[in-house]
């Protein structure tokens, strides 16, 4: 039985469920790395050069994990595009180069090419092609692919009850998972998946926030219609998908009247991050808003003070019935 | 209408030219200075890379000049700059400036939009005088660079380089205002053989890469002065990206002249095999291209954060040691403590000059009688 590893890490969040049904329909060992944590971050800081961003530096600490568990194949996907006319962004796309210069003891890449931006062409016979690698049977493998398109939109669907992607995949392989308790604030937080869902480099945010009283609106738990139609209503398309999925949402959740704050989690470094924030902030007029930056810098009490204080300002704001008049009068 | 558009090196010389041809009234920003960046950076946000907050400063200094139009480009993404023009603009526009922004995009850089755009830009002109337009702008833009080509070649050879610097900032003056084809002719040539004329010494000069994001490149600002500073050290600095070379790649579709973009993309290979947006595929590319010319080095330059840099700068390592050329990479932001630059600059030449001084008996002197043909 072939040994296919995963990191745990980057689009993990968003296409685990599909990539692992996909390899073991094929008769594939699926192996994920561990959860983020110290000894990954280390190593990734290690491996990486200085200016990349937290979550791909803790992406070459999982492959570098992978690295020491004799497998014979790694899946590192280049994502380039996950819908017509949208990038993901620069680095995505050349993660799989970026590995096999810092790494040597690499055991072959799975380094399928995922570019639907102008058709989905390209994309087919890639995976037939990953897929050639375990069998001949082309039928399998289009079943498995479909298969795993199907058990993807069932994760995505317990997202939409109000999990994050991480726990809806921990739901999705069979474990058990607390419910939401539910507190009096209601929070939209946002951010690039991959940093906000990995709790090592959110410093488990969202946990954090439930646990101060707040519930906490997640992008995928909002409707996709609403999302699309506002994001469309700013005057040039944003071409990163994940970029205009947050843009519709602060939007979206800047009318709804049920949410009390908005808070951005921004990796340092990150270029869409940068004019995204910008844009959200300059569009968010109903609401508080907080922009949150991580690094691997680890000091974890600066965050908790922030989010005491943010958390601390709605309700009392709330309370006298404030309104949006500044504390000074 | 008085139209102004960003800097970018010398390229306000070409673009000038192209708006005014299109009987536009054109106010260029002032020069790009130390109060140009504190402009931008307090507006601009924090993280966004240099050449936005270089931009802002810009277009703040030629509003407050007078200017009521901003011609900037655009393009579809992965890099941020596709995305510029939305966010300056909005930012300008919350500062309660009065303006209008023409934005230059085409769905997929197709020769025929952006010739729509520009003649739309210039309504009161015929076709005949955009087209004369456009050509005389190119012939300009290949007249400066044919200067900035030269002075590559001759600072680091010259033994007065503050002289040839003054020959080149004049000969550049000149073309500016130079109203007729056959006075940029004229200009360069003069300018040229003042150069040529130049006393030369008789060490070694080394030969050095630079390689990098656009904008970095082609503002000397924004990267303070690399290129110049390395040639005063006598190191010879070939750049990647010349501006006629991207507009001839990029918008042109390569039917002006012969491209070597292929060739270079394939020199990419194995490195870095697929498209990172910017130009970081062209950054390993021509790294590898330098080191199969023998060139004694690479210095890649950027804005920090840039995205596809940092694409390049990861698999540069792995280039520099399998193609056995020494690299060294420079990210540029606001802090202008030159120094630290300097230092960098000057440390990394010694290293090269002293590495080619222990092979100095496998290659020949470059001396005074070695004329440079163009």
């Amino acid at each position: 039985m072939k040994r296919v590893g995963i990191p745990h890490s980057l689009f993990y969040y968003y296409y685990y469920p599909l990539w692992k049904t996909f390899f073991s329909d094929l008769g594939a060992n699926v192996i994920s790395s561990s959860e983020s944590n110290r000894l990954t971050l280390d190593q990734g800081i290690k491996l990486a050069v200085d200016e990349t961003c937290l979550p791909i530096k803790v992406y070459f600490g999982h492959v570098q994990e992978l690295c020491q568990q004799h497998l014979d194949y790694i899946f590192i996907p280049r994502l380039v595009s996950v819908e017509p006319k949208s990038y993901i962004c620069p680095k995505f796309m050349g993660v799989p180069d970026m590995i096999r210069a810092a790494l040597d003891n690499l055991p072959p890449l799975i380094d399928i090419t995922i570019d639907v931006s102008k058709s989905d062409r390209s994309l087919k016979r890639d995976i037939m092609r990953v897929g050639s690698l375990f069998t001949n049977d082309d039928n399998q493998i289009k079943r498995a692919y479909t298969h795993a398109c199907q058990e993807n939109r069932f994760c995505r669907l317990l997202a939409r009850e109000g999990y994050t992607m991480a726990e809806a995949i921990s739901l999705w392989e069979g474990e058990q998972v607390n419910n939401p308790a539910s507190g009096d604030l209601n929070i939209g937080v946002l951010g690039h998946g991959y940093s906000l869902y990995d709790p090592y480099i959110s410093m488990n945010l969202v946990e954090r926030l439930r646990k101060m009283g707040c519930n906490v609106f997640l992008p995928e738990a909002l409707d996709i219609g609403c999302i699309e139609r506002e994001a469309a209503t700013i005057p040039k398309r944003v071409f990163w998908t994940l970029g205009r999925k947050m843009v519709g949402s602060a939007l979206y959740m800047d009318k709804r009247a049920d949410i009390d704050g908005i808070i951005y989690l921004a990796c340092f470094g990150c270029g869409p991050d940068s004019l995204i924030g910008e844009i959200i902030e300059n569009k968010v007029k109903n609401k508080s808003f907080m922009m949150l930056t991580i690094d691997e810098h680890s000091g974890e009490g600066g965050l908790v003070t922030r989010l005491e204080a943010f958390c601390d300002m709605l309700r009392r704001r709330r309370m006298r019935g404030e309104g949006n008049l500044p504390a000074y009068g | 209408m008085k139209v102004t558009f960003p800097h970018m090196g010398n390229a306000h010389i070409p673009i000038k030219a192209l708006l005014k041809g299109l009987k536009l009234e054109v106010i260029p920003p002032p020069p790009v200075s130390k109060k140009t960046m504190e402009l931008g950076v307090k507006y601009s946000p924090e993280f966004a890379c240099l050449p936005l907050k270089v931009n802002m400063g810009n277009f703040i200094e030629a509003i407050e000049a007078g200017a009521d139009t901003i011609v900037m480009a655009g393009g579809w993404g992965p890099c941020r700059f596709g995305y510029y023009a939305q966010v300056e603009r909005d930012i300008l526009k919350n500062l309660n400036y009065d303006f209008r922004m023409v934005i230059l995009e085409a769905p997929d850089s197709r020769l025929s939009d952006l010739l729509k755009q520009v003649k739309s830009l210039g309504e009161n002109v015929s076709l005949w005088e955009a087209w004369k337009a456009i050509k005389f702008a190119w012939y300009k833009l290949n007249a400066v660079e044919k200067l900035e080509r030269h002075f590559e070649y001759y600072l680091p050879r010259v033994v007065d380089k503050d002289k040839v610097e003054k020959i080149f900032d004049d000969g550049l003056k000149n073309i500016d205002q130079a109203d007729e084809r056959k006075e940029v002719h004229d200009f360069t040539n003069i300018c040229l053989k003042k150069m040529q004329e130049q006393p030369c010494h008789n060490q070694p000069v080394l030969r050095i890469g630079l390689v990098g994001e656009i904008y970095t490149i082609l503002e000397p600002v924004t990267n303070y002065h690399v290129a110049r500073y390395m040639g005063r050290l006598n190191a010879e600095v070939t750049r990647s990206i010349y501006m006629s070379d991207w507009v001839n790649d990029h918008l042109l579709g390569g039917w002006i002249k012969k491209s070597r973009h292929a060739e270079i993309i394939n020199c990419a290979s194995p490195y870095l095999n697929y498209w990172v947006g910017g130009h970081g595929r062209e950054t390993v590319g021509y790294t590898v291209d330098f080191a199969r010319k023998q060139y004694d080095g690479v210095v890649q330059i950027g804005p920090l954060t840039c995205m596809p840099e940092i694409v390049a700068q990861s698999v540069l390592g792995k280039v520099s040691e399998r193609e056995g050329i020494p690299c060294m990479t420079m990210y540029f932001d606001e802090h202008s403590g030159e120094t630290g630059i300097y230092t960098r600059l000057e440390a990394f030449i010694d290293m090269l000059q002293r590495k080619s001084y222990l092979q100095s008996s496998f290659s020949t002197p470059i001396g005074v009688d070695n004329k440079f043909v163009l």
